[in-house]
């Protein structure tokens, strides 16, 4: 977010839309460059922009986006703002979690936390694919951190699990948008692709490390 | 095996092909009329197994398109209704049989967990199946007629209703921009209160989960699968473009019949 104080000029603050750390181009050829142009360049860019259009003026401005996701989530009785909120940080979060030459399997703290939770990494990665391709219509699936132990969600549209206080560590996006000009409707298949090829199993770690600190913190309170 | 009071069961090696179900619960058990059909056929050749032995279960395939695949081009491509016909629609009807027949077993089991369970694969894929076959008759080629005006009864409702068939296509058309994620815009009789509607409903819930007096005339299908390949992000304009091969001579044809 960036806010900008000249004179006594009153300029809004407006969120910004951040790029993906990598280029368009270099999840190719399992992402291409366009579904990024497209994804990144419009959705993306529509969401950001059209946030910023709902929240100017109100008192959601100057709020960081976690709290206005929170705000407009209104315990699931949305308001306006919630759907462009969420969105934007629904694929902010989802650039970071892939990478060029991502997928394999993780190392050290993770793959235990995983093997410990789902009895095995394969079972993991059975059980995240397949509620990835269950999410009926447009959503998400996440593997998340809630109460020292990792879990898999689903969640439709835009819905996130900061909306139930839950730690999201690994995200795939299965609106259609996302892999439609690559995928067609073979969403099984864009499945496979983004765990074996586009998963930046180190951007989880740190996602994991970083929950571990606040929960630590939280508990010593 | 369940047979219920109406129901009779066609046993082709008796002389009278058809026997009410009373009639054979009060010849047989309910296991030798089992074993009957599982062992006597097939020393004649008829080959029943276990799982024809009881209600037979009415399972759907793929309708046809009564027009090409290109013919409603440009305003919806070739390559988007041969794949959201042959693959998104066929899967709809696929997975809708599987859950079908999970049910069957489980209501025959009387395993009512797992007749709940199947509630909403039933509801995603036979509301898919539902959906797509109206769609495909929602929608016809310019030269037969795609795009002209409904006239008649239901061109006269529109106009009632919503002043002209530009406010009803802009109404429906801001609509189905704003739903969020995937869904449907429909153009319905309410056939209660003898009235038009304009309704959304999300992922492949039909018309009839938002009022049960409900009848779709037209449906339009706002998943990104019915336009992304050509419109990409940009909804508007496929809404804008789809009212051109829209088929109004079938919306009039139910609205007839469903207000008489």
């Amino acid at each position: 977010m960036d806010s900008s104080s000249t004179g006594s000029a009153k300029i809004p603050l407006k969120f910004e839309l951040k790029p993906p750390p990598y280029p368009l181009n270099a999840l190719e050829p399992v992402m291409s460059e366009r579904t990024l142009e497209f994804h990144w360049g419009k959705h993306h860019r529509t969401y950001v922009d059209n946030l910023n259009k709902q929240i100017s003026g109100t008192n959601l401005e100057g709020k960081s986006l976690e709290d206005v996701i929170v705000a407009s989530y209104n315990n699931g009785d949305t308001l306006p703002t919630f759907n462009n909120a969420a969105q934007v940080w629904n694929h902010d979060f989802f650039w970071e979690c892939m990478k060029p030459g991502g997928g394999g399997v993780p190392l050290g703290d993770l793959y235990h936390m995983i093997d410990r939770d789902f009895g095995s990494f394969q079972n993991f990665s059975d059980q995240f694919k397949k509620a990835a391709a269950t999410q009926f219509g447009s959503g998400w699936a996440w593997l998340i951190y809630e109460n020292e132990k990792l879990k898999i969600a689903q969640s439709p549209n835009a819905v996130n699990p900061l909306v139930w206080n839950t730690v999201p560590l690994l995200t795939i996006d299965v609106w259609e948008h996302a892999y439609y000009l690559d995928y067609q409707n073979r969403r099984p298949d864009y499945i496979s692709v983004f765990m074996d090829q586009l998963v930046s199993w180190d951007a989880v770690s740190s996602k994991l490390e970083q929950a571990k600190k606040s929960n630590a913190a939280e508990k010593n309170a | 095996m369940h047979l219920s009071f109406c129901e009779t069961v066609q046993i082709p090696w008796l002389s009278s092909s058809f026997v009410p179900a009373m009639a054979m619960r009060s010849l047989l058990s309910r296991k030798t009329l089992t074993s009957v059909l599982l062992s006597g056929p097939k020393s004649m050749g008829l080959g029943l197994t276990a799982a024809q032995s009881h209600r037979s279960l009415q399972t759907f395939t793929l309708p046809d398109l009564s027009y090409d695949y290109g013919a409603l081009e440009p305003a919806i491509s070739g390559e988007i209704m041969l794949l959201h016909h042959q693959k998104h629609h066929q899967t709809y009807i696929t997975n809708y049989n599987k859950a079908l027949e999970q049910l069957h077993d489980a209501m025959e089991k009387g395993d009512s967990s797992t007749v709940v369970k199947l509630q909403s694969a039933i509801k995603f894929n036979g509301g898919g199946h539902v959906n797509h076959s109206i769609f495909w008759k929602n929608l016809t080629p310019i030269r037969e007629g795609g795009g002209e005006p409904p006239k008649g009864s239901l061109g006269w409702a529109i106009d009632t209703h919503f002043g002209s068939l530009e406010a009803l296509i802009h109404k429906m058309n801001a609509e189905g921009a704003a739903l969020q994620g995937s869904g449907w815009v429909w153009l319905g009789l309410d056939k209660e209160l003898k009235r038009l509607v304009v309704e959304t409903t999300a992922n492949q819930d039909p018309l009839v989960t938002k009022g049960p007096s409900l009848v779709p005339l037209v449906g339009i299908d706002v998943w990104e699968h019915a336009y992304y390949l050509q419109y990409k992000n940009v909804r508007p304009d496929y809404l804008k473009n789809i009212w051109k091969v829209i088929n109004w001579k079938y919306a009039s044809e139910v609205y007839e019949k469903e207000s008489s």
